[in-house]
């Protein structure tokens, strides 16, 4: 089952989140707008550039070094999700049929390079969405975007969420396992079958609400999720947050590949 | 139909955050007015049942595929359209962050394609009145296969809109709409015929939890002004979205309708730190190719979309193409460097 292992993952990224790193360390708030930016400069690049991107590479190769992440699992995991950007990206290919100099001797339809640019943003964007979950834990997120000024409604929503999906996940895990057990090929898994399924896991679902309700009332909750852990912007945030502006900057502004590429065949030529 | 990060561009992208962002604020606003602490981990588990749900996977009558369930009406319908849409947007942030389904800038036009259209379009406007209060077993299939389909129209109409407006994608519009409409409706009538059926079962089982999602529902009166409120916002997503696609010719009409968006309401704080960069980055941006529309006018010759190539010439994307491989390579050592050295 496809979601199985889907739902591992999730407990492994998880744990990769609360390694002792660098970049583990570092204030979840910088991390999560360095972030956003660092998205916001790759996806503000023109549709056919794709030279100018590959410096952007940089910052996914420091997260995962730094911050000890397994490049192989990243990469699956960016695989896993890569179809829809195929699907439509596949079209420019097919429909922009301009021609584009690439080398001497070498043109290629402008629907390529349109199509490489969109797979390379693809690749930093989802790399990078990743990498940062990899490197914060999840209820920290949860407090930065409370700092950052979410409705308090919305990141409590969030943080019951991350505690009860695998709760949940394992439930649904027994009873998927237990309706396979008793049915042969296809028989089983009518939609008949799935809302009655599912509509006992529903109602499972509320009387676990009310319980934990009684459970939380009885630990003091008042409508808001205390947080204990405090977090303060240290010099390394800052020395990180304003190094990754000026080298989003630089990669944005300049063509630092092309002025390396011009560099390299000055010194070969 | 997740939307992607690199399917974009950072207007549509921003348009489409500050849209779901005041949604939120006022969602959120609109629950602590009517809702009393009881149900907020009522909501929280809802959104893991959500994910759970989807983890069951179930035979579709005829094809032999299997399908997966979506959410956002069976939450609008148990919860109240505020409640539920909070709870939709919370199951996509954890999606966009552990499942990288669907990007961090793409949140928002997924929030509101996922999210908005269910809770309030097909709540409000299809499920509320056929259904009424609790009615019995046929209104509430109507009702929910109606609600389920009408929403999921309009949220692929969205995607396609949002990617047509960002320009990184040739689809023509029109094959893209006949493309996504049609699977959509199917989509649609098998995720309605199951919210039906478990809405039914809940109303069998037990019939009061039907009623006290009543509990979150705005009272009768305020629904006129409500509707004209979300109708509005819509009005101004949309409007801001068009904007920016005619403003990209020029730097000054991106800029205002940026900051038209995003300079009031709660992304203010934020602003201060992105608007430096927004900028330079919107300076860079308007001088590059027109890219709008581009299939509007398909027939245009050949010749005509070279000049929209300033400064590619031979010698410099030779260049890129070196410079491409040798930034590679610094970046592969840098991170091998960085792996060696930690290891010692």
């Amino acid at each position: 089952m496809a979601f199985d292992s889907q739902y591992y993952n999730v407990g492994y990224l998880d744990r990769l989140s609360y390694q002792d790193t660098f970049v583990h360390r570092l204030d979840p708030r910088t991390k999560l707008i360095t972030t956003l930016l660092f998205l916001f400069t790759v996806i503000s690049f023109s549709k056919y550039e794709v030279a100018a991107l590959f410096p952007f590479l940089l910052f996914p190769a420091i997260f995962l070094t730094v911050g000890e992440i397994p490049p192989g699992f990243i990469l699956k995991k960016v695989l896993l999700v890569s179809p829809f950007a195929i699907f439509i990206g596949i079209f420019n290919p097919l429909l922009d049929h301009g021609q584009v100099a690439i080398l001497p001797g070498l043109t290629l339809p402008a629907g390529w390079l349109s199509f490489a640019s969109i797979l390379l943003k693809f690749f930093l964007t989802v790399s990078m969405a990743l990498l940062l979950i990899a490197t914060t834990s999840f209820p920290t997120i949860c407090h930065a975007l409370r700092r950052l000024g979410l409705p308090s409604i919305f990141v409590s929503q969030l943080l019951f969420l991350y505690r009860y999906i695998f709760v949940l996940g394992e439930e649904v895990m027994r009873i998927v396992r237990a309706r396979d057990m008793r049915s042969y090929g296809r028989k089983g898994t009518e939609i008949k079958v799935f809302v009655r399924i599912a509509g006992v896991l529903f109602l499972r679902t509320v009387e676990r609400a009310e319980r934990i309700y009684f459970a939380m009332l009885a630990r003091g909750y008042e409508g808001d999720m205390p947080v204990s852990k405090k977090y303060h912007l240290t010099t390394s945030d800052l020395a990180f947050a304003l190094s990754v502006i000026v080298c989003l900057f630089i990669f944005r502004c300049y063509p630092v590949t092309q002025i390396i590429g011009n560099f390299f065949r000055g010194i070969f030529s | 139909m997740h939307m992607a990060d690199a399917l974009i561009s950072p207007a549509v992208g921003a348009t489409m955050w500050a849209g779901s962002l005041a949604v939120l604020g006022y969602s959120s606003r609109k629950i602590r007015e009517t809702i009393d602490n009881k149900t907020i981990p009522l909501m929280g588990v809802m959104g893991a049942f959500i994910f759970a749900a989807q983890m069951i996977n179930f035979t579709i009558p005829g094809t032999g595929s299997s399908g997966h369930l979506g959410g956002g009406m069976i939450l609008a319908a148990l919860l109240g359209p505020y409640a539920a849409f909070v709870v939709v947007a919370s199951v996509l942030t954890v999606q966009a962050l552990f499942f990288a389904d669907g990007g961090l800038l793409a949140l928002g036009c997924n929030v509101w394609n996922l999210g908005l259209y269910p809770c309030f379009i097909g709540y409000y406007l299809i499920y509320k009145p056929i259904a009424g209060d609790g009615g019995n077993y046929r209104r509430i299939f109507i009702a929910s296969l109606l609600s389920v389909i009408v929403a999921l129209q309009f949220g692929a109409f969205s995607v396609v809109l949002e990617t047509i407006l960002s320009g990184k994608s040739e689809l023509p519009f029109h094959t893209f709409v006949l493309l996504m409409q049609p699977i959509h409706l199917a989509i649609g009538l098998v995720e309605g015929i199951v919210t039906a059926g478990i809405l039914s079962y809940v109303k069998n089982a037990r019939p009061e939890i039907l009623d006290t999602g009543a509990v979150s529902r705005p009272p009768a009166a305020g629904l006129p002004c409500k509707n004209i409120l979300i109708v509005f916002v819509v009005l101004a997503v949309l409007t801001g979205g068009v904007l920016s696609w005619f403003a990209s010719t020029s730097p000054d009409g991106l800029e205002w309708s940026i900051e038209k968006v995003t300079g009031k309401g709660e992304l203010a704080e934020q602003e201060k730190g992105i608007a430096p960069v927004l900028k330079e980055i919107q300076e860079k941006t308007a001088f590059l190719p027109d890219y709008n529309f581009k299939q509007a006018h398909k027939e245009k010759p050949e010749t005509e979309k070279v000049p929209a190539w300033p400064g590619i010439d031979t010698g410099t994307s030779v260049s890129g193409v070196v410079g491409g491989g040798i930034v590679l390579g610094i970046v592969f050592l840098i991170g091998y460097g960085i792996r060696i050295f930690k290891r010692q």
